[in-house]
C-alpha cells in the first residue's frame, strides 16, 4: 500500500532538460521509478537520453499528460518560474484527471508565489503538492519502488514505518535510525523547510493512520511556525498508531534565520522548546538526540506490542 | 532581508502612503541643517539601525562605555537639543533589547517634522505561514510593546487574512477601521493608507511591514511615523533596488563572505565549529553539541551537492575564527558526495594548518570513498560512524564543556 506513490506511478519531469532535470532523472529510473517523460517549455518533440531511456520531451504539462497517461511529476524548475509550474501541473492534472501528484524540489521560491500557488493548489482539490524545498517522496519497493525527487535511494527498504520531516539531510538520519534496528519505509516525506508550503504535516498523518502498512511514524519538525504544535495536537485526537518525534533548532538564537527560509524563531514563537512540549503533551515519543531515534522508535513498537 | 526607517518611509511616500517630511542624516552638521529645512519647531530625532526597542534603548560610547543617553529616539524642541541629541547618537552604539548587549554602531540618523498625535495605533503586514495568506494585524495599543499587548490583551489586537486572488477587500478594510473606533474622515484616511500598504506588501514582496505607531493627527488623518521593513530574500531576483538599499555595516561580515559563496552561516557564541550539509542536520548537530555540552561556535549548511572550492571556502570560515577551539564535520551525503568534503578539508587543512582537534562523521553518498581519503592521509583527526558519536568525542577532545 504506502502512502501517495508506488511502483505503478507514472511520473513526469518538470525541466527535465535543466542539469538537475536530467541528473536526479537518471537517479530516480536507477531506482526504479517510471519516468514517462517531461517538459520544457519550448523543446516538445525532441526525445532526451536519460539512463538508457529514451524519454519523450513536452511543450506543456497537458501534453505531456495527454500523451504518458502520468500520475505524478516533480519539478525542478528554477525559483522565478517554479510556483508557475506548480500552477501549470495543477491545472493540468485536474482537467485531464481529477487528481494528481506534484513535488516541489526548487529551493528558494518566493514567499508570495507560493501563496498564490497554494492557494491555486488548494482550489483543486485532487491535486496533492509536496514542497517546495524539499527533497521529495519515496515509497521503497521490493526491487526498486518509487522515488520522486533528491534522496539518495540506496538508504532506504520497503517497511513498516511511516517517515515525515521538514528537512532533507534529516529525513536520511530517520531513515538510518529506521534500519539501524532493521525496520524499512513505508513511505517517506520531505515536507519542506518553506515558510508557505503544500502537504503539511497532518495531511501525512493522516494518510499514514490511514495506510494499512504503515505501523508507526517518525516525525521531525523545526522551528519556526506552529506546524509541529498543530500536528501534535491533532495527533492526540486523531491517532492510534505510535509517533516519534524530533524537533531540529533547540540550541538556534531568536531572530536569526537557519538555513531554510522558514526555520527562524521570530516574535518568541516557533521555539524547538514549545513543539516538544506539545510533542509530549500529545504523547509522542520523544528522541532529543537524532542518533536516538531508532532507540525511541524501537521501544514504541514494544510499547504497542509491534516487536 | 531588513532596511532603515529613512529607506522604508521613502519608499512608503513614493507608494502613496502618507509619512512626515524627514532627512536622512550622517553628520551633526547634518541633522541641523535638516532641522532648519524641515521648518518645524519639534522634531523627532531617531537613530537608524535594523532592530526594534530604539526609544527604549540607551546609547554608549564605544571606546570607554560611558553611557551617554537613555532613548535612541528623541523629540527635540529646539536646534541646541537637535545639536545635542545627534552628537549622542551617531558614532555611539545603541543596545536595545532587540540588539544583545554588545548593541549596534549608529551611522545614520532620521530628522522628522513634528505633529499633533491624537492617538498612536499599531498595524503590521506580514506573511501568515499557517494560514498561507497575508495577514494585517492592528490594535489600538499603539506605540507600546506589541508583544506585551499580545499577551497581556490578545483581544485587543485585530486580525484579517487577505485573500490572495480577491484582494484586500472593502468590508475587511470597514471591519479593521471600525475595530480600532476610526469613523468619518480618520476612516477614509485609514482606507487609503491601508490600500497603499498592501499594495506596497505585495509588489515590493515584503516578508514583514510593522508599524508602531501608526497615528491618528489631531486633523483626522492617519499617518506611518514608523516603517519597519522586510522584504523576502527569495525574491530579490526582481527586485534590483535592493542592492542600494542593502546596510552591510548591518550584517556579520562572515556571514557575507559565507552568502557569496553559497553557504549558509550563522555565527554563534560557542568555541566548537560545525560543518554540515543540509540545514536541518546543521541545527540537529548544534542541538546534540549541547546536548554533551558543548557549545556551537557556528551554524553552517554547505547545501546539497557542494563542490570541493566551496567547501574549502567553509572550512577556512572556520578555522579563521578564533573562538573555535575544535571542530565538528558532520556529513550525511544525499546529492552530496563524502570523498568531496573529504577531500576539501584536507586541501585546507594543508594550506592553512591544523591547531585544533578534528572529528569527522561521514554517512551516505561516497562515505567509504571519503574515509578512505582521511585514513589514508597525516590528518590527525578523529573518524567516528554517528553524530551523537562524533559530538561527544569532539566536546572531550576539548576539555568537555565550556
Amino acid at each position: 500500500m504506502a502512502i501517495w506513490i508506488d511502483e505503478n506511478s507514472k511520473l513526469l519531469i518538470q525541466g527535465i532538460t535543466g542539469s538537475q532535470g536530467t541528473f536526479h532523472g537518471g537517479k530516480m529510473i536507477e531506482y526504479g521509478t517510471n519516468v514517462v517523460g517531461g517538459v520544457t517549455p519550448g523543446k516538445g518533440g525532441q526525445n532526451i537520453q536519460i539512463s538508457e531511456h529514451n524519454l519523450p520531451v513536452f511543450n506543456s504539462m497537458i501534453e505531456a499528460i495527454e500523451a504518458t497517461e502520468a500520475d505524478a511529476s516533480v519539478i525542478y524548475v528554477p525559483p522565478p518560474f517554479a510556483a508557475e509550474a506548480i500552477m501549470e501541473a495543477a491545472d493540468a492534472f485536474d482537467r485531464l484527471k481529477g487528481e494528481g501528484v506534484v513535488v516541489c524540489i526548487t529551493e528558494g521560491i518566493p514567499t508570495l508565489d507560493m501563496v498564490k500557488a497554494v492557494s491555486y493548489v488548494n482550489d483543486r482539490p485532487g491535486i496533492r503538492l509536496i514542497g517546495p524545498n524539499c527533497p521529495g517522496i519515496i515509497t521503497p519497493g521490493e526491487n526498486g519502488g518509487c522515488k520522486i525527487g533528491i534522496m539518495p535511494g540506496h538508504i532506504h527498504a520497503k517497511g513498516r514505518i511511516g517517515v515525515i520531516s521538514k528537512s532533507g539531510t534529516l529525513t536520511y538520519e530517520a531513515v538510518a535510525q529506521t534500519m539501524s534496528i532493521n525496520e524499512g519505509q513505508s513511505t517517506c516525506i520531505g515536507i519542506g523547510g518553506d515558510p508557505v508550503n503544500g502537504t503539511g504535516f497532518i495531511d501525512c498523518l493522516s494518510a499514514f493512520e490511514a495506510d494499512p502498512q504503515t505501523v508507526a511514524v517518525v516525525m521531525i519538525g523545526e522551528i519556526g511556525g506552529t506546524a509541529e504544535e498543530d500536528a501534535a495536537a491533532w495527533a492526540a485526537e486523531n491517532m492510534t498508531k505510535p509517533i516519534v518525534g524530533f524537533v531540529a533548532g533547540s540550541t538556534a538564537p531568536p531572530g536569526k534565520r537557519m538555513g531554510h527560509a522558514g526555520a527562524i524563531i521570530s516574535g518568541g514563537k516557533g521555539t524547538a522548546a514549545e513543539k516538544f512540549a506539545a510533542f509530549e503533551a500529545a504523547g509522542i515519543h520523544i528522541a532529543r538526540d537524532p542518533s536516538e531515534i531508532g532507540a525511541v522508535l524501537k521501544v514504541a513498537l514494544e510499547e504497542s506490542g509491534l516487536l | 532581508m531588513n532596511i532603515h526607517e529613512y529607506q522604508g518611509k521613502q519608499l512608503f511616500r513614493e507608494a502613496g502612503v502618507k509619512v512626515l517630511e524627514g532627512v536622512h542624516c550622517k553628520s551633526v552638521e547634518d541633522a541641523l541643517n535638516a532641522y532648519d529645512s524641515l521648518g518645524s519647531k519639534v522634531v523627532a530625532v531617531k537613530s537608524q539601525i535594523h532592530a526594534g526597542g530604539r526609544g527604549k534603548g540607551s546609547l554608549f560610547c564605544p571606546d570607554t562605555g560611558e553611557l551617554l543617553m537613555e532613548g535612541g529616539v528623541k523629540i527635540a524642541f529646539s536646534r541646541e537639543e537637535v545639536e545635542n541629541y545627534a552628537g549622542n547618537i551617531l558614532g555611539h552604539r545603541l543596545v536595545t533589547k532587540q540588539t544583545g548587549p554588545e548593541g549596534k554602531m549608529v551611522n545614520n540618523l532620521y530628522i522628522e517634522a513634528g505633529c499633533a498625535i491624537a492617538h498612536e495605533y499599531y498595524l503590521a503586514l506580514l506573511v501568515d505561514r499557517e494560514a498561507k495568506a497575508v495577514l494585517i494585524m492592528a490594535s489600538k495599543e499603539g506605540g507600546m510593546d506589541i508583544e506585551e499587548v499580545a499577551e497581556n490583551t490578545p483581544d485587543e489586537i485585530h486580525k484579517i487574512w487577505v485573500d490572495i486572488d480577491a484582494g484586500l477587500l472593502g468590508f475587511q478594510k470597514r471591519n479593521l477601521g471600525n475595530s480600532l473606533g476610526l469613523s468619518g474622515a480618520s476612516l477614509k484616511s485609514f482606507f487609503r493608507i491601508i490600500d497603499s500598504l498592501y499594495n506596497f506588501f505585495i509588489s515590493n514582496d515584503c516578508s514583514m511591514v510593522e508599524i508602531n505607531p501608526l497615528v491618528r493627527t489631531e486633523d483626522e488623518e492617519i499617518v506611518a511615523l514608523d516603517a519597519k521593513v522586510s522584504f523576502d530574500e527569495n525574491a530579490s531576483f526582481r527586485h534590483k533596488n535592493w542592492n542600494e538599499l542593502r546596510d552591510l555595516s548591518e550584517e556579520e561580515p562572515t556571514e557575507i563572505r559565507a552568502k557569496k559563496a553559497g553557504l549558509s552561516y550563522v555565527k554563534l557564541d560557542g568555541n566548537i565549529g560545525c560543518l554540515v550539509n543540509g540545514a536541518g542536520l546543521a541545527m540537529a548537530t548544534m542541538d546534540v553539541i549541547k546536548l554533551y555540552g558543548g557549545e556551537p561556535a557556528n551554524f553552517l549548511d554547505i547545501g546539497g551537492g557542494a563542490e570541493r572550492d566551496v567547501v574549502q571556502e567553509a572550512f577556512e570560515i572556520i578555522l579563521e575564527d578564533q573562538n573555535v577551539k575544535g571542530i565538528l564535520v558532520n556529513i550525511f551525503g544525499g546529492i552530496q558526495r563524502c570523498d568531496v568534503v573529504a577531500s576539501a578539508v584536507l586541501d585546507t587543512t594543508e594550506k592553512m594548518g591544523l591547531n585544533v582537534p578534528l572529528v569527522i562523521r561521514l554517512s551516505g553518498t561516497n562515505f567509504e570513498e571519503g574515509r578512505a581519503i582521511i585514513e589514508n592521509s597525516n590528518l590527525d583527526c578523529h573518524s567516528v560512524e554517528t553524530l551523537a558519536e562524533g559530538a561527544e568525542a569532539i566536546v572531550n577532545l576539548i576539555g568537555g564543556g565550556q
